[in-house]
């Protein structure tokens, strides 16, 4: 008999439920503000704290976002969808039942596709459904000595959309991408904000590990507390590290719930959550049931927008970009909507690609915005790229004529004629500046017509300071050197 | 006759003509609240605004000008303090009014308080109020019904002119056969149910409880209507219900359910509403007996749907935003602690028997079963009323029994039998008294319609209580 | 017949708290009734769509409009415990 074992190889099986904020202006069952932030409790009013008597009225916007969402992530929207309660008792849940959807989502059955390390994969979805937030906790006190909690009501009834992936996620990385690419189309629809510091993504995990080739799921753990798109590969890492070491060691995995501890970089148990929940489902008695018909599925789908991944691939046929140049700019909508308006002004995408990857997303970095929020438009990205390539103004002008488009927002041609900004190519005024920095310099002169060719550098140089830099340097250099010559 | 004895209609002609004003009304009627209230406790809260108040506050040229009513204290108002009769609800100020208490002030009605009730709307004797029973005016010594049992005393007793209550199973109709006046729920989503505390949501309806059945129409005009806050309010052209208010019933086809007489019940009631079955005939209506589903049916489901959703209903009375709150180390045994002191015995048994119909493995076997006997029912109902105008019974197995008889809880759920399958089917029904038993205690009829039948419902009502011109009034 | 046992953990996930008296009570009140509702299996219900709303509506929803909040003051006003604008609660020790 052979004493060594072969050690089991396993396969790591993820699956993400996400919630996505929707981007409504008011909340999905009151006329309150959605507006984040505001003073304690003042986005609030009786249906939202949950006073006796009050009653639940749909948002219609928060609807049409969801199957939007649900359209966008290939599912099939249901013609026939309703309300749920799920009741538990918590603090932060003002009628101890939230307003949910169970056995009838807005959509089911769609998929994402994911591209990771050159391979591409399909995530299949399994429902996205309508909910309700719940309100916000404050604990007083230490960690390890509370003295009470304080409720902040006025997340309450802000509108989610949950969104369930099937087990098909098969690596962290793959967990991660897989993030990317639903708030990138979230984003895309204008639907959410997707941000996950903020709180208007939140992503909890099931995890689980199985011998390979083994068709039944092993036990799982849900991994929750999970605050960025990092912090979610690092803890599905480490939570899969975890549950293999318990395999190799012939232990079982127990199934819990377990929150990421972001200092401690490991996942910690959470005792025991679910032991008594009971979430009594049962049909909201106090919403209608939604029909989504045919004609209102197909009026949302006119207003969808072109998806990233395919919007991408348009950028590498269309435009000849690099794919890395097409994935960056087509990770924001409105980066790549700022693209094709500087494209369609400026006739050569690459050089309309650099400038955007480079200065652009620099100055977007450096003030801290996302692309939505530039105040600088494509047209004038591409008008700017064309005083450069018809010589009105040097490349190196041009960086600074960005800077104070980005901050004011104005034409590149008005800060130039405004600032006295444009390159001086007038033969004439080039000339009279060119002989005074002759006469100021007749060593360096001297050293040129010896043959010491450098030192035409240093004499364009002080070209260039006499004028701000306007000059034009090619013109300035051939003239300096046929005004030398010609002596 | 009295002042406090007279319908709204009544004072609304004698303020016309000028035989009365608004100040003689609201006077006399506060003047009655002094004089029986001690002995009937009708009420949780009686307003204290003064008459002189109340007259500079009122709308005028409204509807219901200068009429006081009561409203049963589970309808929240921003002035009065609203309870549901429940200690976890004590001292609660609702900052908003209820949609039916805005149609009352708009139409110059003058809240003159928040009547008793069985805690949360559950029983049906208002003996289940956290605070006192109520006293049947006919006979201090009997309940009043339940649970809109304070709406209908106040009524009978003349402490106002008209009332509103809810009805979840016959919440309105029992009280008011039990203290001889006109009670009626209208269809489902009739009436606004925004600012009602919700007892079984799907099952809810605010309705009227009047001296006649002419004061249900025209309370039935002011507070029928679409309300956006409710979706589950019916957006529909209402119909002038004071139309119906004619002595008409030849042609009417009323069927009188089989099932409903097999059940063992009161004979001196089953008389008394055979008797009046006879007057009807005797009108022109045509009269023929008809099969139902057993009313028995209807009242299991009934005993599964509306303690589930009250479950939930209930679930918010935490003690986190407003109500009581009992002291605890922690959150959890503050939630168990307030909720064990706050609710009676009755409230916790529904919401027990409410969480055990949805909890884990029970759902189908109960609450989907329910909701499917629910479907049959309706279906029932709506068969049978394309045959008929209506369908007619007693209200309530007996009359008003006393205060404190012992009774098991199967037999007290049975006091629901007749009541129950109108709002398992959500349709409208009143009940009027149509005689008194050997002791002298008021029996009501009930008229049943199909959805939106309300006005064939007052018509046959309005002529039947003509015909019958009872003029019998409790001596207090 | 419902367990003793059945009531009391119904009666944790409703947040009441039975003592014994009300325990045996409940379970031989509530039995009785689960019990009566066997009756319902007489009715045959195979294939019969379960009835939520009894008057059939769909679809009823509103602009996504805002309108003004109530204030801090009002929404506060019933608490049994407030600081600083939130509604106060003794602490979340472990899980709910």
């Amino acid at each position: 008999m052979s004493a060594t074992k072969q050690k089991t190889v396993y396969e790591t099986v993820i699956g993400l439920e996400v919630h996505v904020q929707l981007k409504t202006d008011s909340k999905i069952f009151c006329s309150c503000s959605t507006e984040f932030g505001g003073a304690p409790n003042t986005h609030t009013c009786p249906v939202c704290i949950g006073l006796p008597g009050t009653l639940p009225v749909l948002n219609k916007k928060a609807v049409e976002y969801a199957v939007k969402a649900g359209l966008a992530l290939n599912c099939n929207i249901c013609d026939y969808s309703k309300f749920d309660r799920k009741n538990y008792f918590y603090p932060d849940l003002p009628k101890a039942y939230q307003i949910s959807q169970y056995d009838k989502p807005v959509g089911e059955d769609g998929y994402i596709e994911i591209e990771v390390e050159g391979e591409e994969h399909k995530i299949g979805i399994t429902r996205i459904h309508l909910e309700e937030d719940a309100g916000k906790l404050i604990h007083e006190g230490t960690i390890d000595f509370s003295t009470g909690s304080l409720v902040d009501y006025n997340r309450s009834g802000v509108p989610l959309a949950e969104i369930v992936s099937e087990p098909d996620i098969r690596t962290p990385a793959q967990a991660r991408e897989y993030l990317v690419q639903l708030k990138s189309i979230m984003e895309y629809l204008g639907v959410s904000d997707c941000n996950m510091e903020e709180g208007s993504l939140r992503c909890d995990a099931n995890v689980s590990l199985r011998p390979k080739g083994q068709k039944e799921f092993g036990i799982k753990t849900e991994v929750k507390n999970m605050n960025s798109f990092k912090a979610v590969e690092k803890a599905l890492s480490f939570e899969v590290q975890r549950q293999k070491k318990i395999l190799d060691s012939e232990k079982k995995v127990v199934q819990e719930t377990r929150a990421w501890d972001e200092d401690l970089e490991e996942t910690i148990s959470m005792r025991g959550k679910e032991e008594a929940h009971d979430y009594r489902y049962f049909p909201e008695p106090d919403l209608v049931p939604l029909e989504i018909s045919r004609e209102w599925i197909n009026e949302i789908k006119e207003d969808l927008p072109e998806l990233p991944r395919v919007r991408k691939k348009r950028f590498i046929d269309e435009y000849g970009l690099p794919e890395y140049d097409a994935g960056v700019l087509t990770d924001t909508r409105a980066l790549a909507d700022l693209f094709e308006d500087a494209a369609a002004a400026h006739n050569e995408p690459k050089a309309v690609s650099n400038w955007i990857m480079s200065e652009h997303l620099r100055k977007l970095n450096e003030e801290e915005l996302s692309p939505g929020e530039s105040k600088v438009k494509g047209r004038q990205i591409g008008e700017l790229l064309n005083l450069i390539e018809d010589d009105t103004i040097s490349s190196k002008i041009a960086k600074d004529v960005f800077e104070k488009m980005f901050i004011t927002g104005q034409d590149p041609e008005q800060i130039v004629e405004e600032e006295g900004l444009k390159q001086i190519s007038d033969e004439g005024q080039l000339e009279a500046i060119i002989e005074e920095v002759i006469d100021e310099n007749p060593e360096v002169v001297e050293d040129i017509k010896n043959g010491k060719d450098k030192a035409v550098g240093y004499l364009v140089g002080q070209i260039m300071q006499k004028t701000k830099g306007q000059a034009n340097p090619q013109k300035a250099n051939r003239m300096l050197r046929e005004n030398i010559k010609k002596d | 006759m009295k002042i406090y004895e007279m319908s709204a209609g009544e004072l609304l002609d004698k303020k016309e003509n000028g035989e009365l004003d608004t100040e003689d009304i609201l006077n006399a009627f506060r003047e009655r609240i002094d004089e029986v209230e001690d002995r009937v406790r009708a009420f949780i809260t009686v307003s204290e605004k003064e008459v002189s108040e109340e007259l500079a506050e009122m709308e005028t040229g409204g509807e219901l000008e200068g009429i006081p009513l009561a409203v049963k204290d589970n309808m929240s108002t921003a002035d009065m303090e609203t309870t549901c009769a429940s200690k976890i609800l004590q001292g609660y100020n609702p900052p908003y009014d209820a949609a039916v208490i805005e149609q009352i002030r708009k139409q110059g009605g003058v809240i003159a308080g928040k009547t008793n009730l069985d805690e949360f709307a559950m029983g049906s004797s208002t003996e289940n109020s956290a605070f006192y029973p109520t006293r049947n005016p006919w006979n201090l010594d009997h309940v009043v019904g339940g649970s809109s049992g304070g709406s209908a005393a106040a009524v009978a007793a003349g402490e106002v002119a008209a009332a509103l209550g809810s009805d979840t199973g016959g919440s309105i109709r029992q009280p008011a056969s039990f203290c001889g006046v006109v009670g009626m729920k209208p269809t489902y989503g009739n009436v606004s149910r925004y600012g009602l505390i919700a007892f079984a949501s799907s099952l809810d309806q605010i309705g009227p409880l009047t001296r006649n059945v002419e004061d249900s129409a025209r309370i039935l005009n002011v507070i029928s209507g679409h309300d956006k806050r409710d979706t589950t309010s019916v957006d529909r052209e209402f119909p002038d219900y004071m139309e119906f208010i004619k002595e008409d019933v030849s042609g009417m086809k009323i069927g009188v359910p089989r099932e409903y007489f097999a059940v063992d019940f009161d004979k001196e009631v089953e008389k008394t509403v055979k008797d009046s079955l006879e007057v009807l005939q005797e009108a022109g209506a045509q009269i023929e007996e008809v099969s139902v589903i057993e009313p028995e049916y209807a009242l299991a489901a009934y005993y599964i749907i509306a303690p589930a959703e009250a479950s939930s209903n209930l679930a918010r009375f935490d003690g986190v935003r407003y109500g009581s709150r009992s002291a605890a180390e922690d959150v959890s045994s503050m939630f168990t602690r307030t909720r064990s002191e706050g609710f009676g015995e009755e409230v916790k048994r529904r919401i027990m028997l409410g969480t055990y119909a949805l909890s884990s493995g029970y759902y189908d076997d109960y609450y989907l079963k329910a909701q499917k006997v629910r479907t049959l029912i309706k279906d029932r109902f709506a068969e049978l009323f394309s045959g008929y105008d209506l369908l007619v019974s007693p209200t309530s197995p007996s009359t008003a029994f006393k205060i404190g008889a012992e009774k098991d809880l199967m037999e007290q759920y049975r006091a629901d039998i007749f009541t129950v399958p109108v709002n398992i089917a959500g349709i409208p029904a009143i009940s009027l008294p149509c005689g008194f038993d050997s002791q002298g205690l008021p029996v009501g009829f009930q008229i049943m319609g199909p959805h939106y039948g309300e006005g064939a419902i007052l018509q046959t009502a309005y002529t039947l209580e003509q015909k019958l011109n009872l003029e019998q009034k409790p001596e207090l | 017949m419902i367990s003793r046992e059945e009531i009391k953990h119904i009666a944790q996930l409703a947040h009441l708290e039975l003592d014994e008296k009300q325990l045996d009570k409940f379970t031989e009140q509530l039995g009785g009734v689960i019990d009566s509702f066997e009756k319902l299996d007489k009715l045959d219900t195979e294939g019969v769509e379960p009835t939520a709303y009894t008057v059939p509506m769909k679809n009823i929803m509103r602009e996504d409009k805002v309108e003004e909040s109530y204030s801090q003051e009002d929404i506060l006003a019933n608490a049994p415990d407030k600081k600083k604008g939130h509604f106060r609660v003794p602490p979340i020790s472990g899980e709910e």
